[in-house]
């Protein structure tokens, strides 16, 4: 416009080098502080409470999110809530399981009625059929009640203190506080929270939720932990000491993946995303009673069904390619059995197998296939198991040489491993970065690799398996 | 007619939209602020025979520029200057809300902090002495509850006074630690040197000593659209001091 403004552009430019130079430290915590006593003090001037007609919100809060007690009724409330999951899915899934394997027998007696060729039943029934039944029968329970548990936690108003306790130890790692609530969307879908990190405004933060949030369970994986947790880890126990023990250990692993999420995020907030967490302010909703009908009703058909119909859809196909590279056979080994014998090393290495180490591998594209993907290729090995009882399973587990540390390490490397492939392509399409997404998927897949490598060796080292 | 811009700042949930549709009923337009994807709307109103536009900012918490949204609200505030800034706070949360009045009291003196909720906040116990904050921050408090359309008039009217200089306002000045307010003194004189009075020299230099690149090519910006005539020997003397 005129040749004056450069000049003012320079005088600028160093006035705010200057301005930046002069003050070493960030001096906006500074900032903030004083207006917030400021405002804490003009309050105390020109407003009053009257007496008697306390907040029945503020009162609650007091409780919830207070220093002493917060996090202990939070994990009270997690465990109530794992309790409540698998005392309540046991029995609707061993029904859903019988009838599965009735309506099986009915359809193997129809084709052989028609005679249709065996690869065709092969493929139908004992590889898809079979597939998604189990994917099903061991999902839908634990679903239909978790998911309307936890939006009535929600609709409450409880999810949002949950968020306000962990703020404190996302600052403290670094982080931003809106971390908590993407880690808590987490819980529900990884692929649904990296959408949500967008919540989070600096750039440095958001990827560290990004890169963090694989570390807790999703809904395609709370079913293996479920599974395995109540088949192994809770032999000792019987009846209602056996699902609260069960839930007992959800937790631990709830807690752990936590750890690893606040851990990861220090870490890497003192190496490769260095910053200070940004100030924000969470505001939290007043408690109040939510439509308990609506709120169920809805929760069930919108998640449940929504990831069952995902399940399915990808759990078909992959059943079908899982019966196929199972039954075809190059010499006397099937395909499956190659790549099988090819990872048994380094699965067993890991306190797992190769059949383990194949079906996470395969189950890239979801973790919810990840289970049945395994049983069949057990199963393709001869030893036919009719879906019917959840305690047969176990047999075939240990059948196959499972010991408690088998199930603990696939557990901590389901909880710890790679995020599934929808996640993976869903953090591509919102960093547009090869090198992060990779990132997402190095930094847990060598983390699950350590850690299942490390209680392998320990436990073999003591002896205990 | 001269129309006069009054801007709507305010936390987000405090009812900000509320009051700006009470206010302007259906004479709205909305659209986005240029180049972002941050919601623009504004609106009509008319009071004894002078009309205002209001301009909805974006519903902050704070005017950091954390967000693109705190950016919007706070250039607004800063560089379009409109007649006046409403700050629509929540009579239920009074402190937090405040942080933000104190915020922008130090950007602009054509200041009305608008408590609202204010039924809500009376079912809650709590009693709020506008009097008492109007003198310690200098500037109108009025309360309204929107939904309700309660004290509008009475917003109506000092908004008027306000404009016409029948209220005279004296802002409440945020001190900061005595290290800050040095530096902010040292950098505040050369400072407003540099930009005149068209800007809040204070709160710019404390801007500066935050670091706050963004808003240098904020600045540097809108000097040039404003291609404001600045004599060269001032520049000499802001380089050389």
């Amino acid at each position: 416009m005129n040749s004056e403004t450069p000049l003012i552009r320079k005088s600028l430019e160093s006035l705010i080098n200057e301005g930046k130079s002069t003050i070493k430290t960030d001096i906006r915590d500074d900032i903030v502080s004083s207006i917030y006593a400021a405002s804490k003090s003009l309050c105390k001037e020109a407003v009053s409470y009257q007496k008697g007609k306390a907040n029945r919100s503020d009162a609650l809060d007091a409780i919830f999110t207070s220093r002493i007690l917060g996090f202990p009724i939070m994990l009270l409330m997690l465990g109530v809530v794992f309790y409540i999951t698998i005392a309540g899915a046991n029995v609707p899934s061993s029904m859903i399981a019988e009838g599965f394997g009735w309506a099986e027998g009915k359809l193997t007696a129809g084709f052989q009625a028609i005679h249709a060729p065996e690869w065709l039943h092969g493929i139908l029934i004992l590889g898809l059929f079979r597939g998604t039944g189990w994917v099903i029968s061991v999902m839908l329970p634990p679903m239909a009640i978790f998911f309307p548990i936890f939006a009535l936690l929600e609709n409450y108003g409880y999810l949002p203190r949950v968020a306000f306790n962990m703020d404190r130890l996302f600052k403290r790692t670094g982080g931003h506080g809106k971390q908590s609530l993407t880690m808590a969307m987490g819980f529900g879908c990884n692929a649904a929270a990296i959408m949500s990190t967008r919540i989070i405004e600096s750039p440095r933060e958001r990827m560290l939720a990004i890169l963090t949030n694989n570390f807790v369970p999703c809904n395609g994986r709370w079913p293996t932990l479920i599974l395995l947790a109540s088949l192994f880890m809770t032999a000792g126990f019987a009846g209602a000491a056996g699902t609260l023990a069960t839930a007992g250990i959800l937790m631990g692993f709830v807690l752990f993946g936590i750890v690893v999420t606040l851990t990861v995020s220090w870490v890497l907030s003192k190496t490769a995303l260095k910053g200070v967490p940004s100030h924000y302010t969470l505001e939290l909703p007043p408690f109040r009673r939510p439509k308990i009908i609506n709120t169920i009703v809805r929760a069930s058909i919108d998640k449940a069904w929504n990831v069952l119909k995902r399940a399915v859809i990808v759990a078909a196909p992959a059943s079908i390619i899982t019966w196929i590279l199972a039954n075809v056979f190059i010499g006397d080994t099937s395909i499956l059995m190659y790549f099988i014998n090819f990872l048994d090393p380094f699965g067993k290495a890991l306190g797992m197998d190769g059949f383990i180490m194949a079906a996470f591998i395969l189950g890239l594209p979801a973790n919810e296939i990840v289970v049945p993907i395994l049983i069949m290729a057990y199963l393709s090995q001869g030893a036919m198991l009719e879906i019917e009882d959840l305690g047969k399973l176990k047999q075939v587990f240990i059948d196959h040489g499972w010991t408690w540390l088998t199930a603990l390490n696939m557990m901590l490397f389901s909880l710890l491993h790679y995020p599934c492939g929808t996640t993976l392509f869903n953090i591509y399409k919102e960093t547009k970065s090869k090198k992060w997404t990779f990132m997402s998927f190095a930094i847990p897949t060598v983390i699950a690799i350590g850690v299942t490598f490390l209680t392998a060796t320990v436990a073999r080292l003591f002896g205990w398996v | 007619m001269n129309v006069k811009k009054i801007a709507l700042a305010g936390n987000p949930n405090t009812g900000k939209s509320t009051l700006f549709n009470t206010l302007t009923g259906l004479k709205q337009h909305t659209g986005n602020w240029p180049g972002k994807t941050v919601v623009h709307a504004e609106g009509n109103v008319q009071y004894q025979g002078q009309e205002y536009l209001l301009i909805d900012l974006p519903g902050t918490y704070s005017l950091f520029s954390n967000s693109t949204d705190e950016e919007v609200a706070r250039d607004y505030i800063v560089f379009e200057q409109p007649d006046a800034t409403l700050v629509v706070v929540d009579g239920t949360s009074m402190e937090r809300n405040l942080n933000l009045a104190l915020q922008v009291l130090e950007m602009t003196d054509k200041v009305i902090i608008c408590i609202n909720l204010i039924d809500e906040a009376e079912k809650k116990g709590i009693v709020i002495d506008e009097g008492k904050l109007s003198s310690k921050l200098g500037v109108p408090v009025v309360k309204i509850s929107a939904r309700n359309k309660q004290g509008i008039d009475t917003l109506l009217d000092t908004i008027a006074r306000l404009l016409r200089g029948d209220i005279q306002t004296k802002p409440y000045r945020m001190t900061y630690q005595p290290e800050i307010e040095e530096q902010i003194k040292k950098l505040e004189s050369r400072v407003r040197e540099l930009i005149g009075h068209d800007y809040p020299s204070r709160w710019m230099a404390l801007r500066l000593l935050d670091g706050d690149d963004a808003l240098l090519k904020k600045l540097h910006e809108q000097i040039q659209m404003k291609g404001r005539e600045v004599k060269s020997y001032e520049f000499g003397n802001a380089i050389n001091s």
